[in-house]
């Protein structure tokens, strides 16, 4: 679980190195799945959201870590709050590993204005191991491919997806 | 030689009483000149009542903005200024400015202190960078620093004289309450619950700022201050280890209970007086058992910080209902006895009263009739559950259980009060409550503990009560029947701290920013004025120069500016009508102002 976590961290240091900004993710239509998890035809990964509402198992989780661990700065279902900006529209203009990098390490943005300063999560394993799903609810929220409530339908939890899940939660 | 050292020693300790009882009656004294407002409430019993009475009942409609002073601060503005003399102190949220005005010189800045402190503690306040207020003794202003610097400042010239650490940052302990200073000492809280913070109250010398007591809320006896003898809980002795018996395993190492609201002190008593906040994670299957002393009122010696009682309003909690409200403090005749009581409304939906002195439970009511999570407290004395509430099945997420979403439970995490202070009228005694109308659905589930890391475990969604149109209330309370008097519909939580004068007017603050004034006796709006921006602070009166001034931070934030700020809900869900569920955002935005109200001359 230990090394999980460092690998995906000295990850988000290379991603941070190179990066342009201000660059969308593009087109969000999955082109391809593995596992329960869907990908549009850059490779990023992205949502599914059916016609009867149902969507794919990321999103959901998604959803949940969301309203978990980034809610009470950046306010309910994406939408932001009084002091922190609104995450379905920040993802509009941010490339997935723009995303990454600022979860894991945070960045800040101090002035005489204002004081917004993104913690570095990346040592947290309830986001650092969900980074994917929260990113994925994001996507969709910034495509209105979910509303603002709990998605009520979903795919049912991948197999890979839950031992994936507990490797890196350190669970047994 | 020994006779020498007998008698200085003799002579210190006379001189370190006195110096004590010195501060002590100075506060007292000053507490009880109407003119000032010396405290965080008002006054050490929290009542957040004044005496003035220029602005009445019937001439509060005239009611004119005075003057206002900008913070230069945007974030949300919790809390309210001092006023002693012709001097007022006001504070700021993060990064924490104090400025000294003089009101005899048209309010000129005589000083201002702003801290240095790291940016990196911002993102680890739970909700918005909120400062509750800075405390007076002794010629000084004390202020609890965002970074848990609890920092002494000569009320003259602004000067540091000594500074505390009271906590680490790094480990997610924050500073954002106000100290209360009692005799020679200056009692302060800490927050963090979110992040697996065991919390404490620390009492630090008034003159040196060295530590003198620390009681956690959870913990061997020792480290909690209580006698397992001589320690109550509702009239009985809580026993050994009455703390660890309750955790699983070193869970009570992460537990929580944070301090972070408001202490009252009875100083009859000798008594101070404050909650405990929610036990860590909100994921309640992580820790098995009442997670002592968590939720819980704590009554302690304010010298020795020994509990004298203790009595835990939501064993296990399920729902995040911090018990950290205001306790107010008030003598009363109950049952034709004249009785010292506290009354207390919980985050949970329930307003306890109680004997101060001994603990004793008289009144536990739902302040709001939309709780459901309980069916009410067990009153009977003769119970093996006497004390506790009931908790409803179909609202229990122990019950539902991990990864399962429960939903409509009543209150919502932010509770049917969070700590913005209710305040008690003697004259018509009748406690002014200002409150939330949300409920909530939470699912629990596991997660894994990083030390300065989010440490919550529960996924929440918050909307108003199902057929309701409106997100608040503005209530008065009759403490000794447990019963509504009378009850304001507010469109959005009522976050802001109320006052009641002798007047016959209370006052408090609206989301949107309206400084509102009813009519004590019936609720009857008597005036209202929209300030810069929604209103988090508490209102305060002072007179200066023969005229009776009202005084209320705006600068919208906090909590309420979390789930507020873009609306609860899609206005288009039809869950209710589209007024009450409309984006905060519509009606105000950030910036920090104190504005200042007086009768035309």
């Amino acid at each position: 679980m230990r090394r999980t976590r460092f690998v995906a961290a000295a990850l988000f240091v290379v991603a941070i190195g190179g990066i342009a900004f201000a660059e969308g993710p593009g087109d969000p239509a999955a082109v391809k799945s593995e596992d329960g998890k869907y990908f549009d035809k850059e490779g990023n990964p992205t949502f599914k959201a059916a016609a009867d509402g149902t969507v794919d198992w990321y999103t959901y989780s998604g959803y949940r870590r969301y309203h978990s661990e980034c809610h009470v700065c950046h306010g309910p279902d994406g939408m932001g709050s009084t002091y922190a900006p609104a995450l379905m529209e920040s993802v509009k203009t941010m490339s997935y590993p723009d995303f990454l990098a600022v979860v894991a390490s945070g960045r800040k943005n101090v002035s005489t204005a204002q004081e917004n300063v993104m913690p570095a999560l990346g040592d947290n394993p309830n986001v650092a191991c969900y980074m994917d799903d929260i990113y994925i609810y994001l996507r969709a929220r910034a495509n209105n491919a979910v509303g603002r409530v709990r998605p009520p339908k979903k795919e049912d939890k991948p197999e890979a997806y839950t031992l994936a899940e507990n490797s890196c939660m350190g669970r047994k | 030689m020994r006779n020498v050292l007998i008698a200085s020693c003799l002579g210190s300790v006379a001189a370190l009483a006195a110096s004590g009882a010195v501060a002590n009656d100075e506060l007292i004294k000053m507490s009880q000149n109407p003119k000032d407002w010396v405290m965080p409430a008002g006054d050490y019993a929290n009542t957040r009542y004044s005496k003035l009475n220029q602005i009445n009942a019937s001439n509060v409609g005239k009611l004119q903005v005075a003057w206002t002073f900008s913070t230069g601060v945007l974030r949300g503005h919790e809390g309210g200024p001092l006023i002693i003399g012709n001097m007022m102190y006001v504070h700021t949220p993060f990064p924490n400015k104090v400025y000294a005005l003089d009101l005899s010189k048209d309010n000129q800045i005589v000083w201002r202190y702003e801290p240095k402190q790291d940016p990196n503690v911002i993102p680890v306040m739970c909700c918005d960078t909120v400062n509750r207020g800075v405390a007076y003794a002794d010629g000084k202003i004390f202020l609890h620093q965002a970074d848990t610097t609890l920092v002494a400042l000569d009320a003259k010239t602004g000067k540091v004289e000594w500074t505390a650490k009271n906590g680490d940052p790094s480990k997610g302990e924050t500073g954002t309450s106000a100290p209360l200073v009692i005799k020679d000492k200056v009692l302060v809280g800490i927050s963090g619950g979110e992040f697996g913070v065991p919390c404490h109250v620390t009492a630090y010398d008034l003159k040196s700022g060295k530590q003198v007591w620390r009681a956690f809320s959870s913990g061997p006896d020792a480290q909690v201050m209580v006698d397992p003898e001589k320690t109550t809980e509702l009239g009985k002795p809580i026993g050994k280890d009455s703390s660890l018996k309750t955790w699983q395993g070193d869970q009570w190492k992460i537990g929580g209970g944070c301090t972070w609201g408001w202490m009252s002190y009875d100083p009859a008593l000798n008594m101070v007086y404050y909650g405990s906040g929610n036990p860590s994670t909100w994921n309640p299957k992580q820790r098995p058992g009442d997670n002592k002393w968590s939720m819980t009122i704590f009554a302690r010696n304010a010298d020795t910080g020994m509990a004298r009682w203790v009595y835990q309003m939501t064993p296990h909690d399920e729902w995040d209902y911090d018990g950290v409200n205001e306790m107010i403090l008030s003598d009363q005749q109950v049952n034709g006895q004249e009785r010292k009581l506290l009354t207390h409304f919980d985050r949970n939906g329930l307003a306890y009263t109680m004997d101060r002195a001994t603990g004793e439970l008289l009144v536990a009511e739902k302040y709001d009739p939309k709780v459901n999570w309980t069916t009410g407290v067990d009153m009977n004395k003769s119970s093996p559950t006497y004390g506790r509430p009931k908790v409803v099945t179909q609202f229990s997420t122990e019950q539902t259980g991990e990864d399962k979403n429960t939903k409509g439970i009543c209150p919502a995490a932010l509770g049917t009060k969070d700590q913005q202070p209710a305040t008690y009228s003697p004259e018509t005694q009748l406690f002014y409550v200002p409150t939330n109308h949300v409920c909530m659905d939470y699912e629990p589930f596991k997660v894994s503990y990083t030390a300065g890391q989010p440490y919550v475990g529960a996924t929440l969604s918050m909307y108003p009560p199902s057929g309701e149109t409106h997100m608040g209330n503005f209530i008065a309370w009759d403490n000794k029947t447990g019963k509504i008097v009378w009850s304001n519909k507010e469109p959005f939580s009522v976050w802001s701290g109320a006052l009641a004068t002798a007047g016959g007017v209370v006052f408090y603050g609206t989301l949107e920013g309206y400084l509102k004034a009813v009519d004590a006796k019936t609720g009857k709006e008597l005036y209202k004025f929209k300030t810069p921006s929604g209103i988090i602070g508490n209102v305060t009166t002072y007179e200066n120069g023969g005229r009776q001034y009202i005084a209320v931070l705006s600068g919208v934030g906090g909590w309420a500016g979390i789930g507020l700020a873009a609306g609860l809900t899609e206005p288009t869900e039809g869950l209710g009508a589209v007024g009450g569920y409309a984006a905060l955002s519509n009606y105000t935005a950030l910036g920090g102002t104190l504005t200042v109200f007086a009768l035309p001359q």
